[in-house]
Order: C-alpha cells, then sequence, then structure tokens
C-alpha cells in the first residue's frame, strides 16, 4: 500500500520534471534546455532538502508542528552570512569564492544550530515552549540581521541576497555543484538513519533502553538538518512554511512514520510540489514568482490547522 | 547481577536518593515497593541509564552502566517505564519489533519475527497486532508495552508498575509470566508494584524505598509484617495468611 503511493509520488514527481524542462520550449533548444536543467537541479535539491530536514526534526523533537524555519534556523543562516559581510567588508565578501564562502556559512549555522538546540532537547522542554522559543529565535535572528544590515553601508549591503521570503524564480545556479555535494552526502546519511530515527521518534527514554546514544545521535541529526537548511536557503531564501506542507502532505500520502517510507516520500512530495508548482505558474498562470506567496499562504493554513487540531502526533 | 554501590541522586537541590546499596542477584523476581515518591523511578532509571549517575556506581553483569556502549547494554538490560507514551503512528507488531532493535538494528531476521511472535502471544496481543497503538485501551497498551521489554530478550527485565491499567486477570497473567521466565529462562526481574499482594504471591525478594533510601529488603514473609508495613506506608493493616503466603489487607 505505502510502496504504491510511493511508486505513485515518484512518477508524479518524474512528471512534473518532464513537463518543467518540455513545456513552451522553442527558440534555441540546447541552450533554453540547459538552463532549464539548472533550475531543475536547484529546485529538486532544495525541494528534498526542505522536505528531509523538516522530518527528521520534527522525530528529534517528537512533534508535527515544529520545522527548521519555524524555529528560525533559516534567520541564523541569514545572520551568519550578513555576520561575514560585516566581518570582511563587502568588498571582501565579493572577493571570496562562492563556494567557500558557502561552506563557512554552512559550518557557521551548523555550530550555532547545535549549540542553541541541543540545551533545549536536552531539557526536554515540551512542544508550546519550543514553539515559543522558535518564534522567539526566528524574531532575534532576523532583527539582529537587519541591525547588521543597517550598521554596514548600502553597497556592502548590496551584496547580501537577501530577500524576506523564498524567490523561487531566481535561484543561485553558482552554488549548484557545491550545495548538490552537501545534499547528497546529507541524504546518503538520512537514508542509512532510517531505522535508528524510527527508534528515536520512541522518545529519548525508550530509545537509550533500546541501546540509542541519544544525544550523540541527536547532535549529528541537528548538524544533518542544519546542513540541508542551509543548501535551500543559500539556493532560494528563507521559505517558512514549506517544509511543514511537505511533511504533512507525505505522511497524510503514505499514513506512515516509518522513516524507510516516509522519507523518501516526504523528498518526492517536496519535488512534485515544488517543480510542479513552479510548472504550472511559469506556463498555466503566467506568473513564476508568486509561487513562494503561495506555498507559504497554503503552508501557513496548514500550520493553524495543526495547531488547531492540536495534533501532536 | 545488579550492583548498586553508594548511589545519591539529587534534582538540582534537591536529595532524591540517599546512599542506596543493593545487590540484585541474577535470577528471580524482586518487587520494588514502597509510597509515591520514595525514589523507586528514580533508581531504576538510574540503573537503566536513562538519567547519569551523579555519584556511586552501578553495573549490570559487570557492565558498569555509566561507560558500557548503550547498544551493548540493550542486549543486557531492558527498562519499560512508568509514564511511557507512544507518539509515533505505530502498529502493534512494530512497536514489538522495536524490542529486537539492539540485535539487529536494520532487517529482523526470521528468528527475531519468531521472537515477536512470542512475545505477542504471550501478552495476547496476536489478534490485536495489526491495531494502531492509539486505537488500543489503556491495559492493550501497556500489554504491547511490556511485550516490547520482553521481545528485547534480555536478562534483566526493569518494569516500572507494569500492573498499571491491567485488569485482574492480565495483571495475574503478567505476573506468572514473569514468575515462569525468571524459573524457567533464569532471567532478573526487577519490578516496581504498589499491590503489595501481587509483590507477595509471585516475587522471590521485596525491596522497600522510603525517602530515597532502602528501608526493608528480605522475604515477601520478612516484609509483610503489620509493623514493617507501617514502617514503609505509615499507617497499620491487618496480615492474613492464605495459602502460605501472607496478604495485606490494606483497604479495611
Ligand atoms: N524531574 C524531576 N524534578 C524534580 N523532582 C523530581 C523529578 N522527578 C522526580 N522527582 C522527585 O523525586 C522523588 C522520587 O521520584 P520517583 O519518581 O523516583 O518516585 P517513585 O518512588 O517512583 O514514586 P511513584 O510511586 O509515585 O511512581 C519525588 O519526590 C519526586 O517529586
Ligand atoms: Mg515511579
Amino acid at each position: 500500500m505505502a510502496d504504491r503511493r510511493l511508486f505513485g509520488l515518484g512518477l508524479g514527481a518524474f512528471a512534473v520534471a518532464a513537463a518543467f524542462l518540455a513545456i513552451g520550449l522553442k527558440g534555441n533548444i540546447a541552450f533554453v534546455l540547459e538552463l532549464r536543467l539548472l533550475k531543475l537541479a536547484a529546485l529538486v535539491q532544495v525541494g528534498v532538502a526542505i522536505a528531509v530536514s523538516t522530518v527528521i526534526f520534527q522525530t528529534v523533537t517528537g512533534n508535527r508542528i515544529l520545522t527548521p524555519s519555524i524555529m528560525g534556523l533559516d534567520a541564523l543562516y541569514l545572520f551568519g552570512q550578513m555576520l561575514l559581510v560585516f566581518l570582511l567588508g563587502g568588498v571582501g565578501y565579493v572577493a571570496l569564492d562562492p563556494q567557500l564562502k558557502f561552506g563557512l556559512e554552512v559550518l557557521f549555522l551548523m555550530g550555532l544550530a547545535c549549540a542553541l538546540l541541543l540545551p533545549m532537547l536536552r531539557s526536554r522542554l515540551d512542544m508550546g515552549l519550543m514553539l515559543l522559543a522558535g518564534v522567539v529565535f526566528g524574531v532575534l535572528f532576523r532583527s539582529l540581521q537587519s541591525l547588521l544590515a543597517r550598521l554596514i553601508d548600502p553597497n556592502e549591503f548590496s551584496v547580501v541576497q537577501s530577500a524576506s521570503f523564498a524567490n523561487f524564480n531566481a535561484v543561485r545556479t553558482d552554488l549548484l555543484v557545491f550545495a548538490a555535494i552537501v545534499t547528497v552526502l546529507a541524504i546518503i546519511i538520512a537514508w542509512r538513519s532510517r531505522h535508528v530515527l524510527d527508534v528515536i521518534s520512541l522518545g529519548p527514554d525508550a530509545a537509550t533502553g533500546l541501546g540509542v546514544n541519544w544525544a550523540g545521535t541527536v547532535a549529528g541529526l541537528l548538524l544533518l538538518v542544519s546542513a540541508l537548511v542551509a543548501v535551500s536557503t543559500a539556493l532560494v531564501g528563507p521559505v517558512a512554511f514549506f517544509g511543514l506542507l511537505v511533511a504533512a502532505l507525505a505522511e497524510r500520502i503514505v499514513d506512515s512514520r516509518r522513516h524507510a517510507v516516509l522519507l523518501p516520500a516526504a523528498a518526492l512530495t517536496g519535488i512534485v510540489v515544488l517543480v510542479g508548482g513552479q510548472t504550472l505558474f511559469q506556463h498555466a498562470l503566467g506568473s513564476a514568482t508568486a509561487l513562494g506567496v503561495v506555498i507559504e499562504f497554503v503552508g501557513g493554513l496548514i500550520f493553524l490547522l495543526l495547531l488547531v487540531l492540536g495534533s501532536r502526533k | 547481577m545488579i550492583r548498586i554501590n553508594n548511589v545519591s541522586f539529587k534534582h538540582r537541590a534537591t536529595p532524591i536518593l540517599h546512599d542506596v546499596s543493593l545487590d540484585i542477584a541474577k535470577g528471580g523476581v524482586v518487587a520494588l515497593i514502597g509510597p509515591n515518591g520514595a525514589g523507586k523511578s528514580t533508581l531504576l532509571s538510574l540503573v537503566a541509564r536513562l538519567q547519569a549517575l551523579q555519584t556511586g556506581t552501578i553495573s549490570v553483569d559487570g557492565l558498569p552502566v555509566d561507560t558500557t556502549p548503550g547498544r551493548d547494554l540493550a542486549k543486557v538490560l531492558a527498562i519499560l517505564r512508568q509514564d511511557t507514551t507512544v507518539a509515533s503512528r505505530l502498529r502493534v507488531r512494530e512497536l514489538v519489533g522495536f524490542g529486537r532493535f539492539p540485535h539487529g538494528r536494520d532487517r529482523l531476521t526470521d528468528e527475531d519475527h519468531a521472537i515477536v511472535d512470542a512475545a505477542m502471544a504471550q501478552f495476547d496481543l496476536t489478534d490485536l497486532s495489526d491495531r494502531f497503538i492509539e486505537t488500543l485501551s489503556g491495559g492493550q497498551r501497556q500489554r504491547a508495552l511490556v511485550a516490547m521489554a520482553f521481545a528485547q530478550g534480555t536478562d534483566y527485565l526493569l518494569l516500572d508498575e507494569p500492573l498499571n491499567n491491567l485488569d485482574m486477570y492480565y495483571s495475574r497473567a503478567l505476573m506468572r509470566s514473569l514468575r515462569s521466565v525468571a524459573d524457567a529462562g533464569g532471567k532478573t526481574v526487577v519490578i516496581v508494584l504498589h499491590d503489595i499482594n501481587q509483590a507477595s504471591a509471585h516475587a522471590d525478594r521485596i525491596v522497600a524505598m522510603k525517602d530515597g533510601r532502602i528501608v526493608a529488603d528480605g522475604t515477601p514473609a520478612d516484609i509483610l509484617t503489620p509493623d514493617r508495613l507501617e514502617a514503609v506506608f505509615g499507617f497499620r493493616m491487618r496480615v492474613e495468611t492464605i495459602a502460605g503466603k501472607p496478604f495485606a489487607l490494606h483497604q479495611l
């Protein structure tokens, strides 16, 4: 049953990818196709990175409402980026190799995220407190980021691509290769951790009783989540509710929390929603920039719905 | 053998356990009794390394619980906590199957499946095996959790109030199952009980705790006396001997 649905999702992902590449293909076909392929690769990466990081994050924190971006991880990433500009100056920042820059930002986010989240998980905050802390963190990092933005001069500011919500139309294809390496590595690790993730979802005590080194494993998983968030934020910018939307959808579609099914289902759902949405908006509705807004809107509604239903499961 | 040596434990500044030492020999059923807040659950969670030791040492079969890799310990010792909730959407068979995780990690072998089936049969879960945990009654869920601890197949089994939510039939059945794994399988069961008569009927040894200390330790006949019970629980109750076993009439 779950397998058949997974297969269906796979077909769906394949179909939207084909549609994205093929629809309205004219002019210099080789050139357009190459552009589209690059963009498709980026969108697929973003979809998969956000979906997988959200599922892992939800398992580790033991809830279905929190996502890395609701906890302000993407704001943290942008803050790190801004800090780098602040420290190096706009010229120094631009002079840095983009891959190196990205690498630095990823490491910065991984370190900070672990330093912030681990103590919270250790003290076993309940979901309400986590949510509150996440909102506070998000606001804090956004404010710090805009404070830094004010401190540096406008020219330097302009070198940081910083948007208040994601723009799926202007992806950073220059980071693609490096981001792809990070994503693929993270995906491999996530897949290999699928059984441990199942056990982690039983909660810290049961997992420890079954021989999982909880603190160590969770720290590792949070590093993984941070790396994936860094990838997606670097490529398209912050996306608040997309992860929630995809994780909730995938769980309903395959009706399972087993990670051997849920992880691929979420990844495929991410691809279908993102690539499918982009194709639809670009060709049928003729306004590609609106996708980010629509996804956030629907995701936000789901967030409210989950909150109202009090669904902790 | 479980060796607990001079273990003290504090929650922030509040002392919970005071210099507890206890040896539990291999094989047999040991009941841990005592009033609410005595520190029974705290002691079990320290033995099962769910909380970090502060002072003292604990070892299980010679393995120190604070330094032994978690996975090695999970093959020797299983714990069922008092307030276990399963947040994940799981079927009974999947939950019980998690008991095999320390042994195989990934795929369940045929042998694992046989053990899981046996554990489910032992606790009358076979008919429920495809139900989701959240659709079970409290007692059925409790039985599924006990079956999961059983399926772990360890020599030591720590059960914190496993009779919670169980009706008379399943309470008795569980105690008898524990008795038989201890007698036939040579396993060591440490069980926290509030029903002192269950302890009397099925345990080899009763350890009583109060205010973070061990205040009595002996066979059921030693512990179930009006004086001893008053010292532990703070009120006097009649004790009658029926079929050779002492029973406390604490309801009167
Ligand atoms: N997380 C905690 N923070 C502060 N105090 C705690 C905490 N957990 C337990 N305690 C305290 O430690 C003492 C022992 O608790 P414990 O759970 O070990 O008792 P117990 O003997 O298992 O009781 P019960 O029969 O009610 O299960 C109690 O006084 C309790 O209030
Ligand atoms: Mg207790």
